[in-house]
């Protein structure tokens, strides 16, 4: 029992449920707890989550990455360009945009290892970059800042499929967790993403290359948003620069109510996956009630501050001794 | 009884930064199953001793010898791998990671073949237990148990244990007991006898003459850079060891400060 409540996920697993039995009884009859209601939480929280595991592993190991939101733009445009501009097939436009999503990662990662500056204020200026760079070489290439996509019928399996309103981007959710959360808890490269966040000194005395851990995980966060952006773009048959931006800090946000401790070392892939998933219930929950939808800023504003002095708490549970 | 021939020496070592020297014709050896107590004050230059017996530095003139061959060591890494290894005051474990992850880190068992190795965790957890337990911590019961939740004596022999698991020759040992009280310090100190029982060479960096004295075999003054005293177990009292560490003055009142203190 007390090692069941010194998990990291065990706040956003409890806010979780109450958020959610919540928005159940207020919206009674309203259909936030049907089929439908679900499929419509959990497709909100999809594209998100899979940005947010490798961003809250990133985390983890004491680094941030608010360039996400432009890389999911800039992804989107790539494959839009690509295929209705240069007229390529769209399966190569795809690896290539996941390219790019690597490209900006290792960017990323080099110049936060090598200038040891802070990752907040690199990955802030690198958001600006891409999406300035995307939104100008689309306009000097194509004339445009966002573009229809010519997509194709696998393309289209593997990225947008739907059956009724759940879409397939919440089995890549799933998927991401799971492959994230393996990595994380059960190889050895997740025992150096936690000692690289824990104490980076001693990590690196004890022989972990703390250096090419950080940059494989800026590496990762590029990819999956990359990846976002394909799914977003094939979704809705367009790319747009501008694709993403809402994710710079929701990214965070939802880490954070999931457990991961602001400055690294502790944390955990459920956790990131609940927090999430309460991200979606309360956007779609507000609307299933009927209230004005500006509620869900303040709503998770309140929720990220709770989450914040909680998981300080949590920190300090765990490491006071056992008797 | 017959000492052994030294594991580790150190000739007429000089260091200098920027033309400041840290080190002045240093000369020591350290035996197998022997305490070197490396004595001095903040400054003395105990700091950049162990950075160049570990590796970290490479010395501006003398040579050091490992099992009487001269060797430079490229790295840290080296020096750990040739068995030299540097346990810090601040331990350098990871409060917020299990006792047996603490234990692996950067050597970890794992299971499963390819890219589906697993980090086998049970495995780690039981070593880690075991190996403490040897050195007389058998409050610690959970490998998944935080390293945070251990007492500091506790985290510097599951540091210590960890270096002499890996198998350390020469345990270099950074004030392991000042940041401790007297229980905690008395944990440690008896932990590196056993060490030293089962034929490890320690060099134990400290300031405490005390804890020196209760442990140490052969002991090094260290005082701006230079060795100014060497002297064997029972050679010396310890009031005239505090003297040689405060420089071999202001005596009388110094001696009664030191005194109070300790």
């Amino acid at each position: 029992m007390t090692s069941l409540l010194r998990r990291p996920e065990l706040g956003a697993f409890a806010a979780f449920i109450l958020t959610y039995i919540f928005f159940a009884i207020v919206t009674q009859g309203a259909g936030f707890v049907s089929v439908n209601g679900t499929a419509g939480w959990l497709n909100l929280a999809a594209e998100l989550g899979i940005v947010a595991i490798p961003v809250g592993m990133l985390m983890i190991s004491g680094e941030f990455d608010l360039s996400i939101g432009s890389t999911v733009g800039a992804a989107s445009m790539v494959v839009a360009i690509a295929t209705s501009f240069y007229g390529m097939p769209i399966w190569p436009a795809i690896g290539l945009a996941l390219l790019i999503g690597a490209l900006i990662g290792l960017a990323n990662g080099m110049a936060v290892v090598r200038t040891n500056l802070p990752s907040f204020i690199v990955t802030l200026a690198t958001n600006f970059i891409v999406i300035g760079a995307t939104m100008g070489f689309s306009r000097l290439i194509a004339n445009v800042t966002s573009s229809s996509i010519v997509s194709s019928d696998t393309a289209h399996a593997v990225f947008a499929a739907r059956w009724g309103q759940a879409n397939i981007s919440i089995l890549w959710w799933l998927g991401a967790a799971i492959v994230g959360g393996w990595v994380l808890s059960k190889t050895t490269f997740g025992n150096w993403v936690y000692a690289t966040g824990g104490n980076m000194q001693a990590a690196r005395g004890a022989g972990v290359p703390v250096e090419r851990v950080k940059i494989i995980l800026f590496i990762a966060t590029g990819v999956a948003a990359a990846f976002v952006g394909v799914l977003q773009g094939v979704q809705w048959n367009s790319g747009n620069s501008t694709y993403g931006q809402g994710y710079v800090f929701q990214a965070p946000i939802v880490v954070v109510i999931g457990g991961v401790l602001l400055g690294g070392g502790y944390g955990s892939v459920a956790g990131i996956f609940l927090g999430t998933a309460l991200f979606g219930v309360i956007s779609t929950g507000i609307f299933y009630t009927g209230w004005n939808t500006d509620w869900i800023q303040l709503f998770l504003g309140a929720l990220l501050a709770l989450a914040v002095l909680a998981n300080n708490y949590v920190r300090r549970f765990a490491l006071t001794a056992r008797r | 009884m017959e000492r052994r021939q030294p594991i580790l020496e150190l000739q007429h070592i000089s260091k200098s930064f920027a033309g400041t020297r840290a080190l002045d014709d240093v000369s020591l050896e350290v035996r197998p199953g022997e305490i070197l107590c490396l004595l001095g004050d903040n400054g003395a230059g105990k700091s950049t001793l162990i950075k160049v017996m570990s590796g970290y530095h490479e010395p501006s003139s003398g040579s050091i010898r490992l099992e009487g061959e001269e060797i430079a060591f490229a790295s840290p890494r080296e020096a750990r791998q040739r068995g030299i290894a540097t346990v810090h005051q601040d331990v350098g474990s990871i409060p917020l990671m299990s006792v047996g992850r603490n234990f692996f880190l950067g050597a970890e068992p794992t299971k499963g073949v390819g890219p589906f190795r697993w980090f086998d965790e049970a495995k780690a957890n039981e070593i880690a237990l075991e190996q403490i337990a040897r050195f007389g911590i058998t409050r610690i019961s959970d490998g998944n148990q935080l390293v945070g939740t251990m007492s500091g004596g506790e985290r510097q022999v599951l540091a210590i244990g960890r270096a002499m698991y890996f198998g350390a020759k020469v345990l270099i040992l950074d004030e392991p007991t000042s940041a401790l009280g007297v229980k905690e310090a008395s944990v440690v100190l008896r932990f590196m006898r056993q060490a030293r029982a089962e034929g490890v060479a320690i060099v134990f960096i400290t300031h405490n003459a005390r804890h020196a004295m209760a442990v140490g075999d052969a002991f090094a003054v260290l005082i701006h850079g230079k060795v100014a005293a060497r002297f064997s177990r029972g050679e010396k009292t310890r009031e005239e060891v505090l003297n040689l560490m405060a420089g071999g003055e202001q005596m009388s009142e110094l001696e009664e400060d030191l005194e109070n203190i300790h």
